[in-house]
């Protein structure tokens, strides 16, 4: 029995207080109807006793109405929760089932099994830390297998069960499982999983579902539910980079001004510093308030309202992070994207980008290759369709801030959405800012704004009206850009320099020198390296006596 | 995902503060429904807590069938005025008109009351989003119901058109007359909002403890006499009985539990012993399977 009863019964407060260090497992459940799925899952929640008297009533009651065990009871019931697909005899969308023990509480995603559903397996597995993939021991792998097994590594899950089911039908017979597990580990191996743990299984009649069964005495390893009471998931990221997406600025009187949001990675503390990605302004945590009582750490995973000890701009969109290990802030994320819609992607075309910090507009400029899920093998294609799967290149209208996926689930991931339509027609999972590639370094001369060229990998960044300031220097940052970058010119800046005035750009890294340098040299300037504390500079001008023989007046730089 | 060192309840806290942060942010006139019952109590409380120090930025606003319980309403005023929130209070006039009751109406009675009523309520004030209550493991339609369930312009939920929900980013956007219902506590159980309740010493209407009150006994049910609109049918009499309530709605529709259960601990550790789930006490459940997923289509919570 899942619950102490014992304990309920004799002393309650005991158990409640036992009960508050209960961690949360989530895990989904991937199959079809033919693998036994809903029959697992709803053994689950009878064993771990989450079915009450009058569900059991009403189970027998349409076990005998619609039931698939000849009347006896059918536990794929307790799941199939609209009435269509109960008629239909099979479930069509992604549903969530709860059960806990003593030692954890559990959130099953259930979504079926069906080819066309792609999109709801990778919207279950979303959220999931440990999947478990149903194959019925009479056939072996199917390429449904496959697939699921595709989608849950492609989604970052780590952890995967093979529930091998109905070993009763082929006798338990330890050849027939030791051979499938062999298949799939084979097959699993580049898809690179912390850890795969084959189970001989019979969901109906609960062999290996909760106690070792007797039936496979061959067999050592552990029963389903001790497997998903007992696993680690990584995951914890409370030792990573400091990330929090602003969510909403609390801002209730002129004294109190708090950022809430939930964090995504790492740890923090009062008086740690902390930078906005976007503007590069730094700043200190002063509290971090809570309802309960200032706390003097929070980790990832907690909603928190963080003050700072400065009035530096910050808002809904914006990511405050470590200063020494800034997320990626770039225009050109490219991404694996699962298209979810009936009407294909049109490249090109602009959508409504949603990832942790923001809602952008932007387009997919180029689809790289698309993966057949079934073959795990690259093609060329033009788009993608429904279910389809792809790593694709995206534009965006402005930098936002975010990571790899493979860093972090929350800030490198992103749905898009039709303008139009306002429907959710793709997600997506950042692989990197921008492939690095060969330079094309030319720059173009004057040209406002100009397109990235087809193809091209390198971030251009214009040098317009914007990075301009009053007068003396102006600053580009620089140190929110990964990749290759070059520039492109307007005459706004050119006149800009002209009139004496500087152009201070602050650097990410070394790479980026060269295409400093370029721009000073195509546009004929001086440019003065500096390293300090804070990292790598230049300033470049404009010998603007240069015509008059050479050195300028005022040299110091003075920064 | 990123959190399991934390135990379960802070992460179901963590997402539902994240839910209601991010409909404030993106909704322009949001309102959380208030049914008085625990879930609200804990919505509510979670609400507090995503916005401290300040009030949450939205009104509550309660659909009055006017036959809730009377220790309800007073619990519902208080509620509202300590935590400093506005309180809407809508009743379907039309409704009260047509003398429709929960005696007279049947099934009826619940779509016109509160089906109806609701609707009314967010055609008037034009909400764009409202939070509700609802738990995933409630009820077998919900399980499959997004925690941001979109509306078409006649509040309509249409189980095949969901949007795809991912990770924690969800989608917002609707147009002029569309609206999103929001469920903070999708991912709850019974069991943890009791739990919750007893970790942060939440205010709970009375009537969960046990006590002794005045019940008659019909269809198999007890139900309490909480004022004189209760007509007595023939050989039913008032008796008096330690009572208390596992969920709460109109009075004539639902039913008490026999009970010695007077504190926090005890309804937990009673809940945990108990085998029948706390929607059998309410009677709309029985008109027939499905009927939860029916009444949802045409605009229920």
């Amino acid at each position: 029995m899942a619950h102490q009863s014992d304990l309920i019964e004799k002393d309650i407060l005991a158990y409640l207080k036992s009960q508050e260090e209960k961690s949360l497992l989530r895990f989904i459940t991937c199959g079809s109807v033919d693998d036994g799925k809903s029959t697992l899952i709803g053994r689950l929640l009878w064993d771990s006793k989450m079915v009450f008297e009058d569900q059991l009533a009403s189970l027998e009651a349409d076990s005998k109405r619609v039931g698939t065990q000849g009347g006896a009871i059918d536990y794929a019931l307790l799941l199939d929760g609209l009435q269509a697909e109960r008629e239909q005899g099979i479930t069509i969308d992604v549903a969530y089932r709860f059960f806990s023990t003593d030692r954890r509480k559990f959130i099953v995603a259930d979504t079926p099994g069906h080819e066309q559903y792609t999109r709801n397996m990778v919207t279950g597995a979303s959220t999931a830390q440990v999947a478990v993939i149903l194959v019925d021991a009479r056939k072996g792998l199917l390429t449904q297998t496959r697939r699921h097994s595709f989608l849950v590594s492609l989604v970052g899950i780590r952890h995967v069960v093979l529930a091998i089911n109905k070993m009763d039908l082929v006798g338990f017979d330890a050849e027939t499982f030791d051979a499938i597990e062999r298949d799939y580990r084979q097959f699993a191996e580049p898809l690179g999983f912390a850890s795969i743990t084959a189970i001989p299984l019979s969901a109906l009649n609960g062999d290996n579902m909760i106690e070792a069964s007797v039936n496979t005495p061959w067999y050592s390893g552990p029963a389903l539910m001790d497997f998903l009471e007992t696993v680690q998931v990584e995951g914890d990221n409370r030792a990573e980079p400091f990330r929090m997406p602003v969510q909403w600025v609390n801002r209730p009187h002129l004294d109190f001004r708090g950022f809430c949001g939930v964090i995504a990675a790492g740890t923090i503390r009062p008086g740690d510093e902390l930078r906005v990605a976007a503007s590069g302004h730094t700043s200190r945590v002063a509290r971090i308030v809570t309802m309960n009582g200032d706390l003097a750490e929070a980790t990832a995973g907690q909603a928190v309202t963080l003050t700072l000890t400065d009035e530096i701009d910050v808002s809904r969109g914006d990511m405050l992070t470590v200063p020494d290990s800034p997320p990626i802030h770039a225009r050109h994320p490219e991404a694996h994207l699962v298209w979810m819609h009936d009407e294909p992607l049109q490249p090109g075309q602009i959508y409504l980008v949603k990832t942790a910090t923001a809602v952008t507009p932007g387009r997919v400029t180029a689809v790289q290759y698309a993966v057949d899920v079934n073959t795990l093998e690259q093609k060329q294609v033009p788009t993608l369709g429904l279910n389809g799967i792809g790593v694709v290149r995206l534009e965006l209208d402005r930098p936002i801030s975010f990571d790899t996926y493979r860093q972090n689930r929350d800030t490198g991931s992103f749905i898009m959405i039709d303008r139009f339509t306002n429907a959710t027609v793709a997600a997506g999972m950042v692989i990197a800012a921008a492939p690095l590639e060969a330079r094309n370094t030319s720059l173009t001369g004057p040209g406002p704004d100009l397109a990235e060229p087809d193809g091209g990998h390198l971030r251009r960044i214009s040098l317009s009206e914007s990075f301009i300031s009053g007068t003396g220097v102006s600053v580009v940052d620089l140190t929110g850009e990964w990749g290759p970058i070059g520039f492109d010119v307007t005459a706004s800046f050119t006149d800009y320099l002209g009139k004496g005035n500087r152009v201070l750009f602050r650097l990410r890294d070394l790479a980026q020198l060269e295409a400093v340098a370029l721009l000073a040299y195509d546009q004929t300037l001086t440019f003065e390296f500096d390293r300090t504390a804070e990292g790598v500079s230049i300033l470049i001008f404009k010998r603007g006596i240069r015509s008059e023989g050479g050195l300028l007046t005022d040299e110091g730089t003075g920064i | 995902m990123n959190s399991s060192n934390l135990t379960h309840l802070q992460q179901l806290e963590a997402e539902s503060i994240h839910i209601i942060r991010e409909v404030v942010a993106e909704f322009g006139n949001p309102v959380m429904l208030y049914s008085i019952g625990k879930d609200s109590a804990v919505m509510l409380h979670l609400a507090r807590k995503a916005f401290f120090p300040a009030a949450p930025p939205f009104p509550l606003m309660h659909i009055d069938t006017t036959w809730k319980f009377r220790e309800m309403i007073q619990f519902r005023d208080r509620m509202a005025a300590e935590c400093g929130l506005d309180l809407i209070v809508h009743v379907n006039e039309e409704g009260v008109r047509q003398g429709v009751s929960p005696f007279t109406h049947g099934a009826l009675y619940t779509d016109i009351m509160k089906t109806e009523g609701l609707k009314q309520a967010l055609d008037r004030y034009k909400f764009d989003a409202a939070f509700g209550g609802a738990r995933r493991d409630e009820e077998k339609s919900r399980a499959k119901e997004r925690i941001f369930s979109f509306r078409n312009a006649n509040h309509r939920w249409d189980p095949k058109l969901q949007r795809p929900e991912l990770w924690k980013l969800y989608n917002t956007r609707i147009k002029p007359g569309e609206s999103i219902r929001v469920f903070p506590l999708s991912n709850w159980t019974e069991l943890d909002v009791w739990q919750y309740i007893h970790l942060e010493s939440i205010p709970i209407v009375p009537l969960y403890y046990a006590a002794v009150r005045p019940v008659v006994e019909r269809d198999g049910m007890l139900i309490m006499v909480d004022d004189d609109r209760l007509e007595l049918q023939p050989g039913e009499t008032v008796q008096y009985k330690s009572v208390r309530f596992r969920t709460l709605g109109c009075y004539p529709l639902t039913a008490a539990v026999e009970s010695e259960a007077d504190t926090l601990p005890r309804i937990i550790q009673e809940m945990l012993l108990t085998r029948t789930s706390e929607r059998q006490g309410r009677l709309i459940d029985h008109d027939s399977a499905g009927s939860m997923e029916k009444k949802k289509q045409e605009g229920y919570f």
